[in-house]
């Protein structure tokens, strides 16, 4: 509930996940968008990620102060995957696990998660492959790394497709990658109302 | 005799190096027999064993009884020993090392009298010093005046002399058994639910843990061996993400692998063992300082850890460290996170580097420098800015098959699809196939592009 009254009192920030839950990130940006959540998320954070998995988090491009508080687990094999994310969920000082299955979750996985996130007060993220969904989830994020025409902007489009106890949306920011802090970028749109001029 | 000697005498000699740490080791487990003959058994030399035995013979028998005891044990066990039996340590040594026996009390000086000055424990110069002098034996020694050989030889003789005759006292030094941690309990009917189990099992941890604690060590592997009534064995081990000696916490990892041993007809003994422990102080238990919340989550992390680590091993469960390499694969080390702590990232400097990292993977269609466009994993990228060259050069002192292809220029490509690419091309790799293949200049450097990471 307090996370529900912090978005509530917080609308210009809505990247916020819902505490005690699990939700899922898909697109080519998840891993950016993983990161981001990372950033914001103070405490220690465990990465699982299949054991011949090629992609690694390189130390020395993660935001500041998460390559610290960073834990891998690679196991091998889709049980002990979903085992580790279980075991990791239920631990409290843990504050966002972020995981990388291979299989779509099955409804009763994804049902478990959500008790363990729940029992061990920690929120999940699950970088999916595309149309790799549970139902179980909690918000669905789709993530794009978006090209920019001005140099210094590094552009993410994160629309949030799925939500359980809340709206969807489509936000367009500039976040590069070092710190928590994003700008908005606000969406060009046709004026349909006239102009104000001065009186 | 020197073996040069020993072998032109018997040229089918066989012989072995030395090994004085397995030398060592026998002796050691040769003093921890020995100590059923006396309360203080140090090592003497090494080669000798030194008991102190008062109080003791009349448990035997009697001295002779005693020391025939011994040597008939060590003869049974194939070892070929002397000992000797005297009211002074250095009369003991000494005796033992010039065919052995038994000193009767009182009769020291005319027992050890007829011994060469060697069996003093005196140095080599001294011996010799003493030879010259024509002083070969203890009891020459013995009625001389203390201050002229003193001075002469130094305090250390008169010492040797005083000690092995009994004038000055010379204790023996047992050195501390080294702890043992390993508990054991012997059930008097066999028990075969696991809930039995696990309560014998926390009493075995409570005993090791004490003991644990009172040497300030935790425990870093635990091992439970259950005897069954058949006389088959099962064991359970398990490893631990950093040194511990708290009971429920260790039998709460205990819980999976006893869940799967087969009880057979029963079991009616176990054993606790702590095969590998490491140095802990004693924490300050804190309540409500503010210390107490961070040693929680630092306590409740490990157990994560150790749960975490005996499913899918401690090897993979890792931890990023920073490492002092320009090398993108080497500039961050994978360790074991139970056995390594957290370091600070240290500040970035230079070019910024992608969030993941992984093997490089070629390019094709790429042309120009930097590529135009390209197509990846199947898809068609143009590139809409990129900056670079960061020209990166192997390290000679190592031979890593990744990087034989040369010098490495890496560029950051943003491309018009969106993602951001950390691409390198290898200039010297291309210069050796461009005059070679004359026929395909251009296809060859296009093949050198290689896509190594991705950016936020």
């Amino acid at each position: 509930m307090r996370s529900d009254l912090g978005i509530a009192t917080n609308p210009a920030d809505p990247f916020d996940l819902r505490a005690r839950r699990v939700h899922e990130a898909e697109g080519r940006g998840r891993r950016a968008f993983a990161l981001f959540q990372a950033a914001r998320h103070p405490g220690p954070l465990v990465w699982i990620l299949p054991s011949h998995a090629p992609e690694l988090p390189m130390l020395r491009g993660l935001p500041r102060g998460v390559g610290e508080r960073l834990h891998l687990f690679r196991p091998m094999g889709e049980t002990d995957l979903l085992w580790c994310i279980e075991e990791a969920l239920r631990a409290v000082p843990v504050s966002l696990v972020i995981a990388e299955p291979e299989k779509p979750l099955s409804l009763t996985a994804g049902r478990r998660l959500q008790l363990a996130a729940e029992a061990g007060r920690t929120t999940g993220l699950m970088l999916i492959r595309q149309e790799a969904g549970s139902n179980a989830t909690e918000t669905r994020w789709a993530c794009e790394p978006l090209a920019s025409q001005p140099a210094d902007s590094t552009l993410h489009q994160w629309a949030l497709n799925k939500n359980k106890k809340g709206t969807l949306g489509r936000w367009v920011l500039n976040w590069n990658g070092t710190s928590a802090a994003f700008h908005m970028v606000s969406e060009a749109r046709q004026r349909h109302e006239p102009a104000e001029t001065a009186p | 005799m020197a073996l040069a000697d020993a072998r032109a005498m018997c040229p089918d000699l066989a012989t072995r190096p030395a090994d004085l740490a397995r030398e060592a080791a026998a002796l050691a487990s040769l003093r921890r027999w020995a100590s059923r003959y006396a309360p203080m058994v140090a090592t003497d030399g090494v080669d000798g064993l030194m008991a102190d035995i008062s109080g003791v013979p009349h448990l035997f028998g009697g001295e002779e009884d005693l020391r025939e005891d011994l040597q008939a044990r060590l003869e049974r066990a194939g070892l070929h020993a002397a000992s000797a039996i005297a009211g002074t340590r250095g009369a003991a040594h000494a005796l033992a090392r010039h065919g052995g026996g038994i000193v009767p009390d009182g009769r020291l000086a005319e027992e050890i009298g007829h011994l060469p000055v060697t069996a003093l424990r005196v140095d080599h110069d001294t011996a010799e010093g003493l030879s010259r002098m024509g002083l070969l034996r203890i009891a020459d020694l013995i009625p001389l005046p203390r201050a002229p050989l003193a001075r002469r030889f130094g305090q250390g003789l008169v010492l040797r002399l005083d000690q092995a005759l009994g004038a000055q006292s010379e204790p023996v030094a047992a050195e501390p058994d080294a702890p043992h941690f390993g508990v054991r309990m012997t059930l008097p009917e066999p028990i075969g639910l696991q809930s039995d189990v696990m309560a014998g099992l926390a009493r075995l941890l409570d005993r090791l843990c004490a003991k644990l604690a009172q040497h300030h060590m935790g425990a870093r592997r635990v091992r439970l061996e259950l005897r069954r009534v058949d006389r088959g064995s099962a064991q359970v081990e398990i490893g631990l993400a950093r040194p511990m000696r708290d009971p429920a916490r260790i039998a709460a990892l205990f819980a999976k692998g006893v869940d799967e041993i087969d009880s057979g007809f029963g079991i009616d003994a176990m054993r606790l063992t702590a095969p590998v422990t490491e140095a802990l102080a004693p924490e300050q238990v804190s309540g409500q300082i503010g210390g107490g919340t961070s040693i929680r989550t630092e306590d409740a992390l490990a157990d994560l850890m150790s749960s975490v680590g005996n499913r899918i091993g401690f090897e993979r469960v890792l931890r990023l460290l920073p490492a002092t390499s320009l090398i993108p694969e080497r500039s961050f080390l994978m360790a074991p996170a139970a056995y390594s702590a957290p370091e600070p990232t240290p500040h970035r400097a230079g070019s910024n580097r992608p969030i993941t990292l992984f093997p490089p993977e070629p390019v094709t269609d790429a042309s120009g420098t930097p590529p135009a466009s390209f197509r990846w994993r199947r898809m068609r990228f143009t590139t809409l800015r990129a900056a670079g060259p960061e020209r990166i050069a192997p390290e000679w002192w190592f031979d890593d098959p990744a990087w034989r292809s040369g010098l490495r220029d890496y560029w950051r490509v943003e491309t018009q699809e969106g993602p951001r690419l950390w691409l390198f091309v290898t200039p010297q790799a291309q210069s050796w196939t461009g005059p070679q293949d004359a026929n395909w200049p251009a296809t060859a450097g296009a093949q050198n592009w290689y896509v190594q990471g991705e950016f936020a």
